[in-house]
Order: C-alpha cells, then sequence, then structure tokens
C-alpha cells in the first residue's frame, strides 16, 4: 500500500482535534501515515501532526490556499494523488470536508463513505460503518478505488498515543488563483466560550422542561461548570431560546460526547438520533414514563429547575 | 431567471427503523420529502416571489412513489416537475449523474437542493451534481441574495458564519434554518394535479459504492432511575458524574 492521507482541518492555523483522531486511526493500519496539510504559514504545524502518528507530512504553502476553497483545493489533492498515488485519503465530515470530499470523488469519478463512525482500510479497499437515518440503523459499505475515499465523523476514532517520524514533504503547487471559483466575503465565528457542539467531551442539552430563557440559563450555568457545550431539542430551537446551529437530532447535529446531559428533554425518536451514541447519557425530567430515560445511564424523575443549581453545587464541592 | 429544485423522497424523521430480511423495512412508513429539499423549495419560491425567478422546476430521481415528493412541491408553488426514473438502490454517484444529465438539459440558472438527506446522510449528491455540471456550489446556506448575476449565500459553517459569493449558474444546498416552508393550500393542491410533470430515463452510471450489510446500533443497557426529592437526585447525580464518569470542572 502507498499510505493512508489524513487531510489537516484547520483555519488559520487552529487544528480540529478531528485530525488527530483520523490520524491516531489510521495508524491501526500498518500503512505509512501522511498529515496533508494545505495553506499559508502552516509548515510550522508539521512537528504537531508528527505527535499524534503521521509519518510524513506534506505540505502545500501558496496564497491561494491561505482560505479553504474548493476548486484550488481540489486542483491540488488531484495532482498530488496522480504524483504520489495514496491508497486512501480520509477528510473530516465537516463544513469543509464533505465538500472537499464530494467534488474530488466526483471529479476522480470515485465512490465516497461519508460521515463514517468506523473504519477499516486495506489494499485498495475501505470498509465504512455509516449512521443512517440519523443513527436508527447502521451500514456497512465497501468504497473500492485509486484511492479509496472517506470522511469520518468527528469524536469517534481515540486520539492514541501513537508518533510518526512527521518527514516534511511539499509537493509542486499545482492550483492557480484561476481554479478560485467562489469568493469567501466574511467568516464570522460564533462568538461563544464553549467547545463547538460535535467536538466537546460533554454536551449539556436543555429541551421544552426548560421553559423559557430562564431555564436555558440553568443549562448555561451546568455546562460552564463542565466545560460543556450547549445544545438542545427542537422544542427549545423552535421556541427561540437557542440558534438553530445548536440543536441535536436528526435535522440538527449528530453529537457522540463522553457524556450527554438532556434537562427537560422528553428524548423524542428524531433527538435520539443525534444523541443515544454519547458514552454516558444523564437525564433529567419531571415524566417518569419520558422516552429519554431508556437510553439514559443516569435517570433523575425531578424538576431540572430545582435538580441544577443543587447539581451544581454539589459538584463544586 | 430559472430555478430548478432537487427533491428526495425519503421517510418521515419520526419512522421507527428496522430490518427485514436484512434490509432497511419500508413497509407501513410514512414519506415525505427531505425535510432539507423541502426548505429548498419554498426558498426557490420566495424567489419568484420576489422576482428573482421566473420558473421553478422541480426533479426528483427515484421509483414513481417519488412522484409524490413533485407533486407536493408543485402544490407549494413550483410551476413544472422532472422524474428521472431511477433504481433507488442507485448511490450518490449514480444519482448525481442521473440528476445532472436531467438538469444539463433545463438549463437553470441555479440550482437548488437541500444539503444532506435524512435518510442516508451522505451531502455527497448537491456537490458531485455542481461537479458534473462545473458550476461553483455553496452548502448549508441560511440564505440567498441573487443580483447581477451572481449568488451571495451565507452558510452555517463549523464554528461560524460564512458569506461567500459565487457566479451563477450554481448549485446552491440548503440548510434546514433558512426558511419555514409553506403547507400547500387547497388550491395549490388542486392545481399541482394539472402541473405538467415530464418523465425522463436516468443516464446509466454504476454504483461506485457497496452496501455490505444494515445492522441496528448496539441497544443500550438499562441505566439508572430514581425518583425522589429534587435535592437527593441532584446529589447523586452529582456523585455519579463525579465517580462514575469522571468528570473535569472548568
Amino acid at each position: 500500500m502507498a499510505g493512508t492521507w489524513i487531510f489537516v482541518e484547520q483555519r488559520d492555523g487552529n487544528i480540529r482535534k478531528v485530525t488527530y483522531e483520523m490520524l491516531s486511526e489510521a495508524k491501526k493500519f500498518g500503512d505509512e501515515v501522511a498529515a496533508v496539510v494545505f495553506g499559508k504559514g502552516v509548515e510550522a504545524l508539521a512537528p504537531e501532526f508528527a505527535k499524534y502518528g503521521a509519518d510524513k507530512v506534506y505540505v502545500v504553502e501558496d496564497d491561494v490556499f491561505a482560505n479553504y476553497n474548493t476548486g484550488a483545493y481540489v486542483a491540488q489533492m488531484v495532482a498530488m494523488i496522480n504524483e504520489f498515488k495514496p491508497n486512501a485519503v480520509l477528510f473530516a465530515h465537516t463544513f469543509n470536508g464533505r465538500d472537499f470530499g464530494s467534488r474530488l470523488a466526483q471529479k476522480l469519478q470515485l465512490g465516497l463513505a461519508t460521515d463514517a463512525i468506523a473504519v477499516e482500510l486495506s489494499a485498495g479497499k475501505g470498509l465504512f460503518t455509516r449512521a443512517i437515518y440519523a443513527g436508527k440503523a447502521l451500514a456497512k459499505v465497501e468504497v473500492a478505488g485509486e484511492p479509496v475515499l472517506g470522511t469520518i465523523r468527528p469524536g469517534v476514532c481515540e486520539v492514541g498515543d501513537v508518533s510518526g517520524a512527521g518527514a516534511v514533504v511539499k509537493p509542486a503547487v499545482a492550483a492557480t488563483a484561476a481554479d478560485v471559483y467562489q469568493t469567501v466575503k466574511s467568516f464570522v465565528p460564533t462568538v461563544s466560550a464553549r467547545p463547538e457542539l460535535t467536538e466537546a467531551d460533554v454536551v449539556v442539552s436543555g429541551g421544552r422542561g426548560c421553559k423559557g430563557p430562564d431555564g436555558i440559563k440553568l443549562v448555561e450555568q451546568l455546562a460552564d461548570l463542565l466545560g460543556a457545550a450547549v445544545g438542545g431539542s427542537r422544542a427549545s430551537i423552535d421556541s427561540g431560546w437557542l440558534g438553530h446551529e445548536l440543536q441535536v437530532g436528526q435535522t440538527g447535529k449528530v453529537v457522540n460526547p463522553n457524556l450527554y446531559v438532556a434537562a427537560g428533554i422528553s428524548g423524542a425518536i428524531q433527538h435520539l438520533a443525534g444523541m443515544s451514541s454519547s458514552k454516558f447519557i444523564a437525564a433529567i425530567n419531571t415524566d417518569t414514563e419520558a422516552p429519554i430515560f431508556n437510553v439514559s445511564d443516569f435517570g433523575v424523575v425531578a424538576d431540572l429547575f430545582k435538580v441544577i443549581p443543587t447539581l451544581v453545587s454539589e459538584l463544586k464541592k | 431567471m430559472k430555478v430548478l429544485v432537487c427533491v428526495k423522497q425519503t421517510f418521515d424523521t419520526e419512522a421507527k427503523i428496522e430490518l427485514k430480511d436484512g434490509k432497511i423495512a419500508d413497509a407501513g412508513i410514512n414519506l415525505i420529502i427531505n425535510p432539507y429539499d423541502e426548505v429548498a423549495v419554498e426558498g426557490a419560491i420566495q424567489l419568484k416571489e420576489k422576482g428573482v425567478a421566473k420558473e421553478i422546476v422541480v426533479v426528483a430521481a427515484g421509483s414513481d412513489k417519488a412522484m409524490d415528493a413533485i407533486r407536493t412541491a408543485l402544490a407549494m408553488g413550483a410551476d413544472r416537475g422532472v422524474l428521472v426514473q431511477q433504481d433507488t438502490a442507485a448511490d450518490e454517484f449514480a444519482r448525481a449523474v442521473a440528476l445532472a444529465d436531467a438538469i444539463k438539459a433545463e438549463n437553470p440558472d441555479i440550482v437548488l437542493a437541500g444539503h444532506v438527506a435524512a435518510d442516508d446522510g451522505s451531502s455527497q449528491v448537491p456537490t458531485r451534481v455542481a461537479e458534473i455540471l462545473g458550476f461553483p456550489h455553496i452548502n448549508v446556506i441560511t440564505s440567498i441574495e441573487v443580483a447581477g448575476g451572481k449568488a451571495t449565500c451565507s452558510s452555517e459553517a463549523d464554528g461560524g458564519t460564512q458569506v461567500t459569493e459565487v457566479s451563477l449558474p450554481a448549485v446552491i444546498s440548503s440548510q434546514v434554518s433558512w426558511n419555514e416552508p409553506r403547507y400547500p393550500s387547497m388550491k395549490g393542491i388542486m392545481a399541482a394535479k394539472k402541473k405538467p410533470v415530464a418523465t425522463v430515463a436516468a443516464a446509466a452510471a454504476d454504483n461506485k459504492v457497496k452496501i455490505v450489510e444494515f445492522s441496528m446500533p448496539p441497544a443500550k443497557a438499562a441505566g439508572i432511575k430514581i425518583e425522589d426529592e429534587p435535592e437527593v437526585c441532584a446529589t447523586k447525580l452529582a456523585e455519579w458524574m463525579k465517580n462514575t464518569v469522571k468528570v473535569e470542572l472548568k
């Protein structure tokens, strides 16, 4: 095999954790593991990838790669695939990664497994497990090709205790400004001190039982104590208590943190689809019959307005 | 300006999924327009109401059942439909080839679609269609402005909001928070029955991805459930978080 490539997800030099997760995971298949990073001023990041298992780091620096853009990134990747012939190229299943993977796959007339929650790679073949119907069922799919292409869901692979030589390789720049067909006018980061919902170790979500902004404030208070992301069920999003980007469920985000706390969420099937793969689930709900208790490891049948303040002070002890 | 909307017929998001003979059981399951595509249809209608779009064409690929998704879009306000007859087992590659072939014949200025389907969750097809057509693409949009041969859209990107501009023709795919799709009126439903829907054969393309097996996610073991005074519940929950989950405080 000629290597597993992990495309580095970064913005302004900030590397997303999923990159490290994929590097560690790729190491399991015995093949050489390479991080592939495009950008401006990104060579300094190379030792970071070695720490997580990269045997090689392909660094491509040019103004045209300063920010992710589909045209130039695809053109560069196609040229590098033709030159170095990797066995597999994996992307993070993110806003940019799935765009990159899909467009590249079509350009190369190849299959692609998106949003995989497990992967097994061998020569010329990848077996990917995908959550379908937002996790209500699983499909194992086979992608054959040169290279095998897939996008991996953040948070499903463990960052391992592995390292690599991290030898830097600098392929020729194969894209020009003429390849760029989108103009990014602005990127405004969500102003939040909290971690990103799909990457957080702990998620605290509020639902209809929060009854309004006051209940959500309690959810946020608990989240901040735990360094958690805040999420919500459809009821709290539709009521305008939380922004849509925080919706957990079938038409929102699928999360799989170490701990998911559902406060005042009954557990409609669409919501369960988005969070039931979390490692630990705690539920606070006044309705003892609420379906959320069927998936929770620790459920308390009580009023969140009374439980959360005590929980916060007990945790602080 | 002609706006084309790709729609997919999917299971109702409230459907309970079960396996039968190793496949996803579809008996008795209510079918709906993929919620993300429904938002795209609404977005197209709003462009028409603003005078930006003149005609809205709805395209679906799949079995005859997909006709229901087309009729729903027509009842909401789209003008005519195209059903691309294709095996429902088509993968993202084959589906994109078939849709792109039908779209080419229509020569639209804007192709709208949901950014992901609520069933397979692949989020590949609109991007693949854009590649085949050689169009630029903006994903996961929550707003659109069309002027001077360009589309400018806000997208829900990871960790922020991105504003992207592309020249038309382009593929634009929607996030559910873009708008609130209207319910078809009785008048709309009646009118939809008379709107033309062409049926065409899919362009030939073989699947690239093979489904090896379907399975159900591992069932969760029953957990602890406590019914007691709130303070007692909170204390026990705190102990569990500290001792079992081993949470770290900020």
